[in-house]
């Protein structure tokens, strides 16, 4: 089986003085969430699709879905974590509940606030995560990456070709992301801000697919006023 | 949902678009799998359209040959993952008399609205013909051009008086050879002559009766009807040749696309009571005949596999140049896509 991961857990503290958290606000005219569920609507490789969300959110978010989307089967609204790794393994845990996890079955997780995600993307996490076990997305740094402990002076400039930014999605065989997990003590737990890292962590590779520099995530005011910009192009007469 | 659309921007220059859309209105969403390269695609793509349409018509995502899986259905009316083929005409009135591929009004992906470059294409439900299971996708993939030739053939067949000893297809490449392909299969009995400029390339012609370099057709050589597949400002010299070649109240289908005024020998054309057949494009009903054709004759598609010529995996806008320049290099058959991006 091939699960989706959509997470909208968070409670979008940047972007500014509205009460909505970011994945509910509106872009071209449709909740963010809306837009990120509907590119895996239209893959036709996903068995079940989790959107994650915070408990308070969980009726808006079953009511935005119902009313962009209707009623789809493969859809199913479930509360998230404390974080983003607690949500992801909460996810997995409604998976191992109800569906049960089989040896290769494998979840793509993706920031329901990246709508400009491609087919190609998806795809390429799919295959990836079947064969290989663990799959991150990223592009080549533009930006010179500096290193620095404090905050205040440079610890290191690592090299720029050997850098790349990180995306999503992020894809696992889920039987090798909880088994990696539960080694894990709490202290590591508490620090991972990434679900890549529970894998690396343990010395074992993550295979990279290549993102795009568009497959933006909409954290801020700034981000959304881009996402409008760029879809406010030239259309042929 | 937001869709990407590959569009060309300016002469051999592409940019992705992002168009907002609604995956509950009422058109099916096919993720393309195979698309094809078509010589109209071409003059946009090397900028041989005149500035002034270059200027209406950009940016737009070209290809209108294509096929692709069925993504989604509102309705429910299609399985996801059903193959279809796209039909690129897209008609907004129905005309009693006049057929949706020459109404003024009707949408053309590819020409003047966006083409199949994109990761979904959201097509009305009736835009769609499925395609039957072991159809080669790499032939699949220009269904379009094939259902141009069974209009044309349908068109002169409804159009021309009835004697059929011996047609003329005048052209070598893509279109010339699909024309006198079916020509053979819908008038098995009739005698099918091809007219080209090179002999390799007139080799492929293995199914036709007869093959003449047009440098070298002798004075005896007749035909009932004629089809012109030349195209540019070579569709003159082949029409004029036809003119002398064909018998008086035969009729000559014109498919060749040309950005030039073509003279022809109107004094001949009286004196022959010629009947000239304008034939562009083709609609759903061309679509469904083709499909059920190449159903009927499966080895029509082996030999439809001779205009094969390259496949490449697209996964980005680099790619996409650089096919559409192998495409540019290629002497023979068509360049198709593998749409992976």
């Amino acid at each position: 089986m091939i699960y989706a991961e959509i997470l909208a857990a968070g409670k979008g503290t940047r972007m500014g003085n509205v009460n909505l958290p970011k994945q509910f606000l509106s872009l071209q005219n449709r909740p963010i969430v809306v837009h990120t569920l509907e590119k895996f609507l239209v893959h036709d490789r996903f068995d079940k699709i989790l959107v994650m969300v915070p408990r308070d959110w969980m009726n808006h978010a079953q009511d935005v879905i119902r009313r962009h989307i209707g009623t789809d089967e493969r859809v199913v609204v479930v509360e998230g974590g404390e974080d983003r790794n607690g949500t992801i393994m909460r996810g997995v845990q409604y998976i191992e509940e109800n569906y049960g996890v089989r040896d290769d079955d494998i979840v793509v997780t993706h920031d329901s606030v990246r709508p400009f995600v491609t087919h190609r993307i998806i795809e390429e996490n799919i295959e990836y995560a079947l064969r290989f076990g663990a799959v991150d997305t990223a592009v080549p740094a533009t930006d010179t990456i500096i290193q620095s402990e404090d905050g205040r002076v440079i610890t290191d400039i690592p090299l720029r070709s050997e850098m790349f930014q990180g995306q999503t999605p992020q894809s696992f065989n889920i039987k090798k992301l909880v088994s990696l997990y539960q080694k894990l003590t709490n202290e590591q737990r508490r620090m991972l801000t990434d679900a890549c890292k529970i894998v690396s962590l343990s010395g074992e590779p993550v295979h990279i697919v290549r993102g795009e520099v568009f497959n933006i995530k909409i954290t801020t005011p700034y981000d959304l006023r881009v996402a409008e910009a760029m879809c406010e192009e030239k259309e042929p007469v | 949902m937001i869709n990407q659309v590959y569009r060309l921007v300016a002469a051999r220059q592409f940019e992705i678009a992002y168009k907002g859309v609604d995956l509950r209105a009422d058109h099916v969403v096919v993720r393309p799998t195979y698309l094809s390269i078509c010589a109209a695609d071409q003059r946009y793509y090397t900028g041989s359209r005149n500035q002034e349409t270059m200027r209406q018509k950009l940016p737009m995502a070209l290809i209108h040959e294509g096929i692709g899986l069925i993504a989604y259905d509102p309705a429910g009316e299609y399985r996801t993952g059903t193959s279809v083929v796209m039909i690129p005409n897209q008609p907004v009135e129905h005309d009693a008399v006049i057929a949706e591929n020459y109404l003024r009004t009707s949408r053309f992906c590819s020409s003047g609205h966006d083409g199949f470059m994109q990761d979904y294409v959201f097509l009305p439900r009736d835009r769609v013909v499925p395609l039957f299971s072991g159809f080669d996708p790499h032939v699949a993939a220009f269904t379009e051009l094939v259902s141009v030739s069974v209009h044309a053939v349908g068109r002169l067949s409804r159009k021309s008086h009835s004697r059929r000893d011996v047609f003329g297809v005048w052209g070598d490449g893509n279109v010339g050879f699909i024309t006198a392909l079916l020509l053979k299969t819908y008038y098995p009995d009739s005698h099918v002559a091809v007219f080209g400029k090179t002999d390799w390339k007139l080799e492929n012609f293995s199914f036709a009766d007869a093959v003449y370099r047009v440098d070298a057709v002798p004075q005896q050589v007749h035909v009932d009807h004629a089809f012109e597949c030349v195209g540019g400002i070579g569709s003159q010299a082949a029409v004029n040749q036809i003119i002398d070649h064909i018998h008086p109240e035969g009729s000559i289908a014109l498919l060749g696309v040309s950005e030039y005024p073509i003279e022809m020998n109107t004094r001949m054309v009286l004196e022959k009571g010629l009947t000239v057949i304008g034939s562009s494009r083709s609609g759903r009903d061309d679509f469904v005949e083709t499909v059920d054709l190449l159903k009927r004759h499966p080895h029509l598609i082996d030999y439809l596999q001779r205009l094969v010529g390259v496949v490449n995996e697209v996964r980005s806008l680099h790619d996409i140049v650089a096919t559409f320049e192998v495409d540019l290099t290629s002497p023979w058959g068509k360049t198709v896509m593998k749409w992976a991006i």
